[in-house]
């Protein structure tokens, strides 16, 4: 029992940045842009994130609260950058999505490494961040709450980006299914010539949905490097995060409140090694297990087709006016 | 005019009838009509150019002379014979994988693991080489080298073919696929290594044992300082071309890329052509792998295929899927990443410039094909619409 409260307990830990970028990844999709480049993006966040933190204990002398804070900007809008790359190649040039994406993933990885390591020469040797900012990514102190038996452990033994994570979920949410705007950007990802001639800027919509989403990655990249590296620079520190987002898209139906349970069962899959070791099996071999998971999902989910009832119906291809 | 300062609405004038000024967008896209060979090489070189200033403009930004780097780079992998060597040694699976996935996106097939594939081959290659060395090389040069090619094959193949039989069955998502694989292998591999069988005697590091010191046969022979590898790569470039343009087999492959439809209302058995090119994708990819273990590393790590299935799909777009192309491409690509290694040693400057760099010359090479299919139409001036006007009206 035990056991099983502290692995989830860490499922909900390392799901948070799956969350997030799933998310973001929802928010693309339901544009109607596939953005294949969310591992580049969250390489990019991470870097961006961990640089923020850095440069403001450099600049102030102390970390906290204000180099959170910078972290939290900074991998925002460097995502959102990568969104931005994506979004002016297969918007305004019309490249193809699936290339662009692609080319983006290995952009993104080759400039988180690239400043990962121009920040170590800087820092000489390697990155780290000073305690008082790592302090800004533990638990946040509930008092009494967290010592409930269970409960505790389950709803109040997490850091604030656990808790911001599930907020955007519900956020995004209720904006796709319940507002105006969340209309028009659905509109723009099923049919973008209809919503064309209702008067709904396909550009903007597509830009801005690339911007945001762009930006959640870059955030679940910084969750990588913050929370999971503890502030320090690892070179490999999204290791396919960013794929299985992709993957928990489909998973989640681009359903952001079903894709808060897929990412805990996901990052459940991804540390369920340390909680529960089985004998006789390789640990290499057990660390396989979110990627045979991912394998079979979307085997089953395209079995009973799920995807053809969900996916957006323009998701994938580019909108010219033109060529109606 | 006098209206319009003092702000009343215009009324409708009897004698002038109210003009309507519709304004123009600032830009406007057309489609051109032909292109020229000139004009498309303007464009690409522009953009490549345009990709290089680009990062020129990064490397100033962490204090670096961008001049200088660039140079560097360019004798860091030409400069000497052995650098020559190296920079063709690794341009040898770029081009073998490159032409593999070109393959698999000539039918919009995304098979984005080159590197599992790779992988693949390489694991199976070494299971016949631990297994040689195992029965105290009792067998002979040949015979161990076709064993480790079939292996490769094997390997390869399997990793193409498992995406493309559920891509083809439900409709599976052969990215995502494809790209899992590659995590597994990359697992698989490091499960190798803590097996006993696996590693150096008398040691318990996890490291998988030197083959060339176990067992010299496997050392591909050398041609011009570079592993044989390099004429099979030149070969199969050949050889994928007069495939894909001249016959029934490619025909197959650029009707699915088309048009699926057009290719099942035509009659092809589409489900097999898919699998079946992607089992020569992964395949040649498994060959690939093969080559890296017998010419350039004689061991196996997870990072065998160290990023290639990922560069191979920046070869292969750069060439336009065209496996001619693909040979200089290959070999600029190689360029990058070898110049990249010496300015990491003379200049201090991170070795993954590559991959940024490789990453900003693929965007510009695709956002500058927009200006190979259209044209920009600036707004014309007013003047110069009146003078337009006054024309037409004499």
């Amino acid at each position: 029992m035990n056991t099983l409260v502290s692995l989830l307990n860490a499922a909900v830990l390392a799901g948070t940045p799956l969350l997030l970028a799933t998310c973001g990844e929802i928010l693309t999709e339901k544009s109607g842009s596939l953005n294949l480049g969310v591992e580049g993006m969250m390489y990019m966040g991470a870097i961006a994130g961990l640089a923020g933190a850095w440069y403001v204990e450099q600049w102030f002398g102390h970390g906290g609260l204000l180099a959170a804070v910078f972290a939290f900007v900074f991998a925002f809008l460097c995502g959102a950058l990568g969104g931005l790359i994506y979004a002016i190649l297969t918007v305004s040039l019309r490249a193809n999505q699936n290339v662009t994406g692609l080319t983006l993933a290995i952009f993104g990885t080759g400039f988180g490494k690239f400043f990962g390591e121009v920040l170590g020469h800087k820092a000489g040797g390697y990155v780290t961040v000073n305690a008082e900012t790592k302090a800004m990514y533990g638990r946040i102190n509930f008092g009494k709450l967290s010592e409930i038996p269970v409960l505790g452990t389950l709803f109040f033994k997490y850091n604030w980006l656990v808790y911001f994570a599930l907020a955007v979920a519900i956020l995004l949410g209720w904006f796709l299914n319940r507002t105006r705007k969340g209309l028009s950007l659905r509109a723009v990802g099923e049919s973008p010539g209809t919503a064309d001639s209702a008067g709904i800027s396909v550009t903007r919509y597509r830009y801005l949905a690339a911007l945001g989403g762009g930006g959640l990655c870059g955030l679940g990249g910084m969750y990588m490097s913050m929370v999971d590296q503890k502030g320090i620079w690892v070179h490999d520190c999204i290791s396919g995060y960013g794929w299985l987002a992709i993957a928990l898209v489909i998973f989640a139906t681009w359903n952001p409140l079903r894709a808060i349970y897929c990412s805990i069962i996901f990052g459940g899959l991804s540390v369920m090694y340390m909680y529960v070791p089985i004998s006789g099996l390789p640990l290499p071999i057990y660390r396989m297990f979110p990627y045979i998971a991912t394998i079979i999902v979307l085997i089953i989910t395209s079995m009973m087709q799920i995807k053809e009832h969900a996916q957006p119906a323009g998701t994938g291809l580019n909108y010219f006016r033109e060529e109606r | 005019m006098s209206d319009r300062k003092t702000g009343t609405p215009c009324p409708p004038s009897p004698e002038v009838p109210p003009v309507c000024v519709i304004k123009e967008p600032l830009v406007r896209i057309t489609k051109r009509g032909t292109v020229t060979r000139k004009q498309k090489l303007l464009v690409y070189v522009t953009g490549f150019v345009l990709a290089l200033l680009l990062g020129a403009l990064l490397l100033l930004i962490i204090g670096k002379n961008p001049v200088n780097a660039y140079l560097n780079m360019v004798t860091g992998s030409f400069g000497t014979k052995t650098s020559s060597a190296e920079t063709f040694r690794l341009a040898v699976p770029l081009l073998i994988a490159g032409i593999a996935i070109a393959f698999a996106f000539k039918m919009k097939f995304w098979n984005i693991g080159g590197e599992g594939q790779i992988l693949a081959g390489a694991i199976l290659s070494s299971h016949v080489v631990i297994a040689a060395i195992h029965a105290g090389a009792a067998i002979g040069t040949a015979p161990l080298h076709l064993l480790m090619i079939s292996a490769a094959i094997a390997g390869g193949a399997l990793f193409g073919f498992l995406p493309a039989f559920f891509k083809t069955k439900w409709g599976t998502n052969e990215t995502l696929f494809t790209l899992m694989l590659n995590y597994i292998a990359i697992e698989y591999i490091n499960n190798l290594k803590q097996l006993k069988s696996w590693q150096p005697p008398r040691t318990t590091f996890p490291k998988i044992i030197n083959f060339k010191d176990a067992l010299g046969q496997i050392v591909l022979p050398k041609v011009f300082g570079v592993h044989i590898g390099w004429i099979f790569a030149l070969t199969l470039a050949l050889a994928a071309f007069l495939y894909l343009k001249k016959t029934k087999h490619g025909y197959e492959i650029a009707v699915i890329g088309d048009s699926l439809n057009t290719a099942r209302y035509a009659g092809m058995n589409t489900r097999w052509i898919q699998i079946r090119t992607l089992l020569i994708s992964g395949a040649l990819c498994g060959l690939a792998g093969y080559f890296q273990i017998a010419g350039a590393d004689y061991t196996l790590t997870e990072t065998t295929a160290g990023g290639v299935g990922f560069t191979a799909i920046t070869v292969a777009w750069l060439s336009k899927l065209n496996p001619f192309i693909m040979i200089p491409v290959s070999v600029f690509i190689a360029m990058l990443k070898k110049g990249s290694l010496a300015i990491q040693s003379t200049m201090k400057i991170p070795a993954s410039a590559a991959d940024l760099l490789t990453g900003i010359i693929l965007f510009f090479m695709l956002g500058c094909e927009l200006f190979l299919e259209y044209r920009l139409v600036f707004r014309h001036s007013q003047t110069k619409i009146e003078e337009m006007l006054e024309e037409v009206s004499a």
